[in-house]
């Protein structure tokens, strides 16, 4: 008997603020994802979550996530029958019949894309993603890492407009061509990504990573509640160091190659008074200088908080005098090896510098 | 040039009279409910010092709080009739779908959504359905909604089809009061459109409230055109100012950091306004209140449009002082002030009694508050300049020393030296800052687009020109317009090197 938890809305509540902190800075925003679940469930939809372990080595899955500009999106509204229309193009085109729906990606807004997808469609959502995280590209996924299949994709948009990627030779393929139909789209689109057997999910998904998410967002709304420490909360429910306290000082932003990269300066206090932090981001934060010295970097996740609320600070939100609080999380160990490195290690956005583990 | 400056707050209506540049009458008149008896009273004794005895006064500049309180008590608010274009997009978040739902019920008069909107570089995203343009209108004016707002994806881009729909509308419903999203904001369809719906909510209270102020001026004889102030610390003509209310919700602590910029003659600093209640604090560049570029909430709806960028916090006058350990605020004992206050013969402490102790206030009996010694008098001082400095310091935009602008009546309550500011000053008239902000409004006009395929300061000056034309459309005088505010940002994954770029212009009130 598959083991089902009809997910509240309260714990969606949650999911959406600790999977904005699991996003490190990029995702973006899932204000939009929250009001549908609302819509929703105020009609009646229910979404259960499922284990990946009570997934048959034979189950499809269905791997979703939205893909474009944020800045599109705040005035192409998310609907959530989009990404459900983007499961079922998928269906019709490789017939199959999808036993559940993750995300491609926990961190910030796509963490709800697949809820939305399970309201309609009456599936479960499994409790995985595919980067425990947010990150900019394609192959920066264990399933990359894993050399499965990255193909067939496909990308939907609200009018109805429906294409099939049917194959590509690589991951980075998969990026460059996906993302020239989404611009033609108008800079957003729904995806269902390449499918994945109930064994390939158990091998390499990240999983429990939405159950994550729920407890983070919990702990930070609990602590919220109480007036207590939210950032202690977190590290009671997650094996995290704190990395620095301060404020910022300087934030320098340039979009290159379509992503927003640049670096931030923080000024320490308290135990980090006389120190420097420095943090460089590309959509999300990738690594971390104390006085010049590399002391954070990808795939550790490095998350900004607010220094009072808890809540996570994006990189492009991020501004002077802020107060915040840089937190480090543990990374899947399935980006901590040779393998993983070279797809979300330092020298995967161009910082030559060996990867070293806050938590080593 | 001769202005009357009036600013409607929640305790006190205060009337300034400039001639010249220089403050040559301030007069203070409770508020009243009805707002014009209050207006009324104020001109009444500015009328009584004689200063305005046969003098041609060459416009009346009124800020008021009356918009943003109908919003927050619920109260004079119609029913909207909503029109969205932009289907199929967004069909699963209708308006008003994040209100509260105490205010959705009482405004939501329909809500119709069609094809229509355009894409974010400019495309026709569908194109705008006009005949089911046209039935939403019969079908408003068969409910008899007369309140309509309008939205289109992508509008501060491409405004025609909201243009487009407002004709039909228009023709359809003759005498609807249409408010089109593009007139109010900025990239991010839900919040331009709760501000669009929040602002034809409010339309016919705004074109009563603004007739009766004009009658409140007519009847005191004065024959002077009317201004409103915007929360951008600019005015508009009154009949304009009727059409866009929420343009008016935030003046009141704008018009005191404009007020305080042109007491001090001091263009870019720091303001505290300490009130009562609550101090704001806003940073005042080239003269006017840096504005928030984020979502901004009025009586829980998500709003997004020009508001200034002030953070409040709870240290007035009036607050209540714990003393073991040392705490401010937040609670305050308001207006009650004098009878509550321990040196008026009340039994709180707040921070006037500790100023009267400290012998800063000449008010009430020092006897009373004999108890607070020197030492406890000085740390209550520190725990404010202590919540002051972290505010302060908080609103900077860089690094480096400010000066510090300290207006309003708990005033007192600011040390004359606090880390990271480089001097604190203080100004005559500066418990009418409000009302002088009010008298010496300018004009402005905004533009907020994304361009591509150009160079940054190709951009930067388009949208200069476009900024210009909007000010002078509003009433501004081209030869003396100048650019307040530039900020530009890239925009990750969007082609052809796009880049987001607002600009603000303001100028003076052009004459005739």
């Amino acid at each position: 008997m598959t083991d089902l938890r009809e997910l509240s809305i309260d714990d969606i509540e949650s999911l959406s603020v600790g999977a904005w902190i699991l996003g490190t800075g990029g995702g973006g925003s899932s204000y939009l994802g929250l009001l549908n679940m609302r819509a929703l469930y105020a009609e009646g939809y229910r979404v259960s979550l499922m284990q990946p372990a009570d997934l048959a080595d034979d189950d499809w899955v269905a791997a979703v996530s939205n893909m474009g500009a944020p800045l599109v999106g705040q005035e192409r509204l998310t609907d959530s029958r989009t990404i459900a229309r983007a499961v079922d193009l998928m269906e019709r085109h490789t017939g199959y019949r999808f036993r559940g729906i993750m995300a491609l990606e926990i961190g910030g807004g796509n963490s709800i894309q697949p809820l939305m997808a399970a309201a309609h469609l009456g599936r479960p959502v499994i409790d995985a993603d595919m980067m425990g995280r947010a990150y900019p590209e394609a192959q920066m996924t264990s399933v990359a890492v894993g050399d499965l299949k990255p193909y067939p994709l496909s990308t939907v948009d609200c009018r109805g407009l429906e294409s099939v990627v049917e194959k590509v030779p690589t991951w980075k393929w998969m990026e460059r061509v996906s993302r020239k139909i989404c611009v033609e789209y108008g800079s957003i689109a729904s995806t269902c990504k390449a499918p994945r057997t109930g064994r390939e999910v158990k091998d390499w998904g990240i999983h429990g990573t939405t159950t994550k998410a729920i407890e983070i967002g919990h702990a930070v709304r609990e602590a919220q509640r109480r007036h207590e420490d939210p950032i202690a909360a977190i590290l009671s429910v997650e094996p995290g160091k704190v990395l620095y306290r301060g404020k910022v000082m300087d934030v320098e932003r340039r979009a290159t190659e379509g992503f927003l990269r640049g670096r931030t300066r923080f000024d320490g206090i308290d135990e980090w008074k006389s120190t420097s932090m420095e943090l460089a981001f590309q959509n999300e934060w990738i690594v971390a200088w104390q006085d010049g010295e590399p002391i954070a970097m990808s795939p550790d996740l490095i998350c900004v908080l607010d220094s009072v609320t808890g809540e996570a600070v994006g990189t492009e939100t991020i501004r002077y005098g802020q107060r915040v609080t840089v937190i480090a999380l543990p990374c899947p160990p399935v980006f901590m090896t040779p393998k993983g490195l070279q797809h979300v290690g330092p020298r995967a956005f161009n910082y030559d510098i060996e990867f070293k583990s806050v938590f080593a | 040039m001769r202005r009357i400056g009036i600013d409607v707050g929640g305790t006190n209506t205060d009337a300034v009279l400039i001639e010249d540049g220089k403050v040559t009458g301030a007069v203070k008149a409770p508020t009243t409910e009805d707002v014009t008896s209050g207006i009324l009273d104020a001109l009444k004794r500015l009328g009584a010092t004689g200063l305005l005895q046969g003098k041609k006064i060459d416009a009346v500049m009124i800020g008021t709080t009356h918009f943003i309180n109908a919003v927050v008590q619920r109260k004079h608010l119609s029913k909207v009739a909503a029109l969205r274009l932009g289907m199929p997009s967004g069909a699963s978040l209708p308006p008003f779908c994040d209100w509260p739902g105490d205010l959705a019920t009482l405004v939501r008069g329909g809500v119709w959504m069609v094809e229509g909107g355009h894409e974010y570089d400019g495309r026709p995203f569908m194109p705008l359905d006009r005949e089911a343009v046209t039935n939403a209108a019969r079908e408003m004016k068969a409910k008899g909604l007369k309140a309509v707002a309008i939205s289109s994806v992508f509008s501060p881009l491409d405004p025609s089809h909201e243009r487009e729909a407002a004709e039909i509308v228009a023709a359809e419903n003759p005498g609807a009061i249409i408010t089109c999203s593009s007139d109010l904001g900025r990239i991010g369809l839900l919040e331009r459109e709760n501000a669009g719906l929040l602002n034809a909510a409010l339309a016919d209270l705004a074109r009563d409230t603004i007739a009766a102020f004009d009658k409140a001026i007519r009847d005191s004889k004065i024959d002077a055109p009317l201004f409103i102030t915007q929360n951008d610390g600019t005015v508009a003509e009154a009949h304009q100012a009727m059409k866009l209310p929420v343009y008016s919700f935030a003046s009141g602590a704008t018009n005191s950091m404009r007020g305080a910029a042109y007491l001090s003659g001091l263009d870019d600093a720091m303001v505290a306004d300490v009130g009562g209640t609550t101090t704001d604090i806003g940073q005042l560049k080239n003269g006017f209140p840096r504005e928030a570029n984020s979502v901004v909430q009025v009586g829980g709806v998500r709003t997004l449009f020009r508001m200034p960028d002030l953070m409040s916090f709870g240290l007035g006058g009036g607050s209540h002082v714990a003393l073991d350990p040392v705490k401010i605020g937040p609670l305050s004992v308001g207006y009650r002030l004098l009878t509550d206050g321990i040196a008026f013969g009340g039994g709180q402490l707040t921070t006037t009694d500790v100023a009267v102790a400290a012998g800063i206030l000449p008010l009430g009996d020092k006897a009373k508050v004999a108890h607070l010694d020197k030492d406890t008098v000085a740390k209550v001082f520190d725990e404010a300049k202590r919540m002051v400095e972290v505010t302060v310091d908080m609103m900077k935009t860089e690094a480096g020393d400010v000066p510090l602008l300290a207006v309003g009546g708990g005033a007192f309550l600011i040390p004359d030296t606090l880390e990271g500011v480089s001097r604190v000053v203080r100004v005559e008239h500066g418990d009418c800052a409000n009302a002088v902000g009010a008298a010496i409004a300018q004009v402005s006009g905004e533009c907020d687009q994304i361009f591509r395929d150009m160079t940054r300061n190709d951009a930067l000056d388009a949208a200069a020109a476009v900024a210009s034309d909007r000010a002078v459309a509003a009433g501004a005088d081209r030869s003396t317009l100048k650019t307040i505010e530039t900020e530009d940002m890239p925009i990750a994954y969007l082609p052809g090197n796009s880049l987001r770029v607002r600009v603000r212009v303001v100028g003076d009130v052009a004459s005739g």
